[in-house]
């Protein structure tokens, strides 16, 4: 905390963040298109959330307070580096709980808790071009969104239906905003998809390795793609989490031993200890109340 | 059938540099008619075709094609964008090679189904049935719909490029050299198939092929071309009965006799 004078504010150099700044802005004015930008270095390999670590560094403010999950998750090893890496350098309050975050870092899941005004949600991207897999030139697939040429995109879910009976697209199941550009969501679960569509929150999404920025404001139409007979669904859970009884959230599954023994419970973390502290208890909960009392170490 | 041609081609010349591609050519095309471009490889014929179905630009000159609403739209003035829609609505291309008119890597099904998913078809049931029927109409059994072309033998890939194109009803369809590759048996349907299916349809085609039999079989006339430029037209069967240009008497008499 005290060698933060050996850093710019927030990591990158000023220049930098107008760079980005522009491309954000740009990403804002015309919703779903990916805006191309000069992507930096950064202290991370490709694949761990550097676009995502722009586009936070470019926006982050000395009151911001910042969360960040990977894939639900606001203690696995890439969030818990990322919120570190930001307290070091931009010295920023920082958080696990949804609500009172005013960024949120995300890596493939959409918070439980319903996003507000004001709140911005960052995106990790992997791959941003949705038609990437059906049409590998980037030319080709730059002319198609230009022209709006998403008949592809239906082959895709063609072959799932002719090939599964129904859409098989479990993630980064694509969707057109504002009715003009489709999009990848970023490899969320499309559980996700509907929080997309009108969220108050600003939602921007960051590419590190493929140097694109695209962003999806306030209050916009997102609409999964699908068939009129065969229309968009979200997976569903014939059990509630094992920890904290919620229905209607996304589920992971957890192995606990190699009997087969399974259990699912929440993919968002902030939300599953909330309920548990409110008291809701799944049928696999422990029966000490904090996990804090149960982790007690035993010399 | 109206009395106004399809296609009006005025004086079109396409150069690489300082070589001739294909130099001023004109026609007529008229709704229904099958023209067959022929000449030996190298006489700018595919050049004509990449010129007229705007996958190319011609150096000079001008093609106006009537669009539905009967109002003649010169191609090269269009959009690019106007230009995609027509090429994958009223227009279908069958290239000499499959693989270049497929998606490999998609199944049949939606080979065919794709044009209509881009025009919005949004109804799984109705292109698959859809699907179903144009594979019938091509001649490939209806369990083969799920399977990719990678698994089709060369005739079937060609059918099934054919019913791709025709899905949308074009009123036009470009093919070059759509029998090239095939043995003779092969061919022998394909053109079967090709000529009931232009009839019944009523297309209008525009053929490149060196191979004169297919000219015959198919077209109403024909075009012979050397060195870019256009030596011979008239009606298939004169052309080919009673051959003017000295190049096409040589071409005529070049056909092995079996």
């Amino acid at each position: 905390m005290t060698d933060i004078a050996t850093y710019n504010f927030a990591y990158l150099d000023e220049q930098t963040k107008r760079m980005i700044r522009r491309a954000i802005l740009k990403g804002i004015a015309i919703p779903g298109y990916q805006v191309p930008f000069a992507s930096r270095e950064m202290p991370m390999p490709y694949g761990w959330g550097t676009g995502g670590v722009q586009v936070t560094a470019s926006i982050i403010g000395p009151d911001d307070v910042l969360k960040v999950i990977d894939q639900g998750a606001d203690d696995t090893t890439n969030a818990v580096s990322i919120r570190a890496f930001f307290k070091k350098v931009a010295n920023v309050a920082v958080t696990t709980d949804t609500a009172s975050a005013t960024i949120i870092q995300t890596r493939h899941r959409i918070p439980e808790h319903p996003l507000t005004a004001g709140q911005v949600l960052v995106y990790q991207v992997p791959i941003p071009e949705p038609l990437r897999f059906l049409e590998p030139r980037e030319t080709e697939t730059r002319k198609m969104h230009a022209l709006e040429e998403y008949g592809l995109m239906h082959v895709k879910l063609y072959e799932d239906i002719a090939k599964h009976g129904r859409i098989a697209t479990t993630y980064a199941y694509p969707v057109k905003v504002e009715g003009r550009y489709v999009m990848d969501p970023s490899p969320t679960p499309k559980f996700d998809n509907p929080k997309m569509h009108r969220s108050p929150a600003l939602q921007l999404f960051g590419a590190g390795r493929e140097k694109r920025i695209y962003a999806v404001p306030p209050f916009t139409d997102v609409v999964s793609l699908d068939f009129e007979d065969h229309p968009f669904e979200v997976q569903t859970f014939d059990q509630p989490c094992a920890l904290c009884a919620a229905e209607n959230v996304y589920l992971d599954e957890v192995i606990l031993d190699d009997h087969g023994g399974h259990m699912f419970v929440c993919s968002d973390t902030d939300h599953c200890e909330k309920r548990r502290e409110e008291g809701h208890r799944g049928h696999l909960a422990p029966e000490i109340h904090l996990a804090s009392e149960k982790m007690e170490p035993a010399q | 059938m109206t009395d106004e041609p399809l296609l009006r081609v005025s004086a079109l010349s396409k150069f690489y540099g300082s070589r001739v591609g294909c130099d001023n050519v004109s026609f007529d095309l008229w709704p229904g008619e099958v023209l067959a471009v022929v000449g030996e490889s190298g006489s700018g014929k595919t050049t004509l075709l990449n010129c007229l179905s705007t996958r190319l630009l011609p150096s000079s000159g001008t093609a106006s094609y009537r669009m539905r609403d009967g109002q003649f739209r010169e191609l090269y003035r269009m959009s690019e964008a106007e230009r995609r829609f027509l090429m994958r609505t009223d227009w279908g291309f069958v290239h000499q090679n499959p693989a270049d008119g497929l998606r490999m890597t998609v199944s049949a099904g939606a080979n065919v189904g794709e044009r209509l998913m881009a025009v919005g078809d949004r109804h799984y049931g109705k292109i698959r049935a859809t699907a179903v029927d144009w594979l019938s109409r091509v001649e490939i059994e209806q369990d083969r719909i799920d399977d990719e072309p990678r698994a089709f033998s060369g005739g079937m890939r060609q059918r099934l490029q054919i019913a791709r194109n025709l899905v949308t009803g074009p009123r036009l369809v470009f093919m070059d050299e759509p029998t090239g590759g095939l043995d003779v048996s092969v061919q022998a349907r394909l053109l079967d198939l090709l000529r009931g299916l232009v009839t019944d349809l009523g297309l209008a085609a525009i053929v490149v092929t060196h191979d004169l039999a297919v000219a015959r079989l198919l077209s109403q006339r024909m075009m012979v071309m050397k060195d870019g430029r256009v030596v011979e037209s008239g009606l298939t069967d004169r052309v080919l009965d009673d051959p003017r240009a000295p190049y096409t008497q040589l071409l005529v008499s070049s056909i092995l006799q079996v």
